[in-house]
């Protein structure tokens, strides 16, 4: 019987937040991009009490595992960060483009008054995302609220919306009881 | 202008939930005796899916991540903490009932007074200098955790008139796949409170639902110095892909 889940609550802030947790890599390193987004709430008002992780491959496809994710020493790359929001709902990530056939970031995301995680992937726009059989299987409107927009600097956007009109997919895994 | 809900009011919603006709093994994100979830579920079901690429993999934490010293909540401020002294003490594991070894367990909880060290806690109770209430450890290569800390108090907020949470320890978790990435939050034994607390009562299944709560053990209890709770914590999966199917 697997443990449930329980909200994150109001409180984590001063707890799961450390130095440079949204900085899979510095912001100067050759390549570094932001993933960026606000959450939304089902009437539209950003949610400014919410926690994300991304976790993902790097350019050349492979997902490392590797530590130091929690004292980054700014040469390892981990594949993994964690960003609270701001009081505007705002999130980011300093990171690399992760590689690979359909790329796409993992991503969890926490909030209070949302009892349990919710699990979604923000995809790399590109050519190769009309070949996936999984994103071919939705709704034009289930599929766009997975796709990352490249804004001109190179960054991408991903914003969530927990409810309501253009809510983002989420997602359960096969083998989830 | 409607007054806020009486407890009676929330315990009757939460009644007339738990009288639905399957009982939910997960917390239901609609509950609607969690006011704050009004506006933050979703509305559309999740769309099932096989776990693929980063999705397989974990984030790994090693030593140099994690000091041991923070699995101890009593010894990082320089004075003792008030309130009385607890170890929590469990294993993590998958849903094969293998262990999760060397991996991340966060806590944090409010002090003795039920008073969180954060900016938005504005319940009238005292600020510990001695305890922040922040831990962090590894797990050990049988996926067991150990934490020295304080017992948190109930604390009041704003759901509804005269609401209490009951006293618990908030965990964050992680598995061998970023798929089982779980944050929760652990109860204590016999607590007046767990019956009227609409996130606990989330979920529905009973069974589940006491999977939250720790159980007092005498055997973790040491002489003069602490009480011992133990609480093992099943994470979901692994999820398999068909690939693993052969
Ligand atoms: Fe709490």
């Amino acid at each position: 019987m697997t443990t449930p889940g329980q909200t994150i609550g109001p409180f984590y802030g001063y707890a799961l937040p450390y130095r440079r947790d949204h900085e899979l890599v510095p912001p100067a390193r050759p390549g570094a991009i932001r993933l960026h987004g606000t959450v939304f709430d089902g009437a539209g008002v950003p949610v400014p009490d919410a926690l994300l992780e991304i976790r993902q491959a790097g350019p050349d496809g492979v997902v490392p595992t590797v530590d130091g994710s929690i004292r980054r020493d700014g040469t390892r790359f981990t594949g993994w960060g964690r960003a609270g929001v701001d009081p505007g709902g705002h999130y980011s990530f300093t990171t690399l483009v992760p590689g690979g056939p359909v790329p796409f970031f993992a991503v969890v995301v926490f909030a209070r008054g949302l009892l349990d995680r919710l699990f979604t992937r923000a995809y790399v726009p590109g050519p190769g995302l009309g070949d996936d059989p999984f994103l071919a299987s939705l709704d034009p409107d289930e599929r766009a609220t997975l796709v990352a927009v490249a804004e001109p600097s190179g960054d991408l956007r991903f914003d969530i919306r927990l409810q309501g009109p253009g809510q983002t997919t989420f997602l359960t895994f096969e083998g989830t009881p | 202008m409607t007054a806020d809900p009486s407890q009676r009011d929330i315990s009757a919603e939460i009644e007339a939930l738990h009288a639905g006709p399957a009982p939910a093994r997960q917390p239901i994100l609609s509950f609607t005796p969690y006011r704050s979830s009004t506006l933050r579920h979703p509305t559309r079901a999740p769309r099932r899916v096989d776990p693929e690429g980063a999705e397989l993999f974990a984030p790994v934490f090693g030593h140099c991540d994690v000091d041991p010293l923070e699995a101890d909540l009593t010894i990082r401020h320089g004075g003792v903490p008030i309130g009385e002294r607890i170890v929590v003490q469990g294993r993590v594991v998958d849903g094969d009932g293998r262990p999760v070894r060397r991996q991340l367990v966060e806590v944090w909880q409010a002090n003795a007074g039920g008073r969180y060290l954060h900016q938005r806690d504005q319940h009238p109770s005292p600020v510990d200098p001695n305890f922040t209430g922040v831990g962090r450890c590894l797990t050990d290569d049988d996926g067991g955790y150990r934490f020295v800390t304080i017992r948190p108090g109930p604390y009041p907020w704003r759901n509804h008139h005269n609401a209490w949470r009951p006293a618990h320890i908030h965990f964050s978790l992680f598995g061998t796949q970023f798929t089982q990435r779980l944050i929760t939050q652990m109860y204590f034994p016999g607590d007046p409170l767990s019956g009227l607390d609409p996130i606990y009562q989330s979920v529905t299944d009973p069974r589940d639902r006491e999977r939250l709560v720790a159980a007092y053990d005498h055997d973790l209890s040491e002489h003069e110095w602490l009480l011992g709770y133990r609480w093992d914590i099943v994470l979901s999966g692994p999820h398999r892909t068909p690939l693993d199917a052969s």
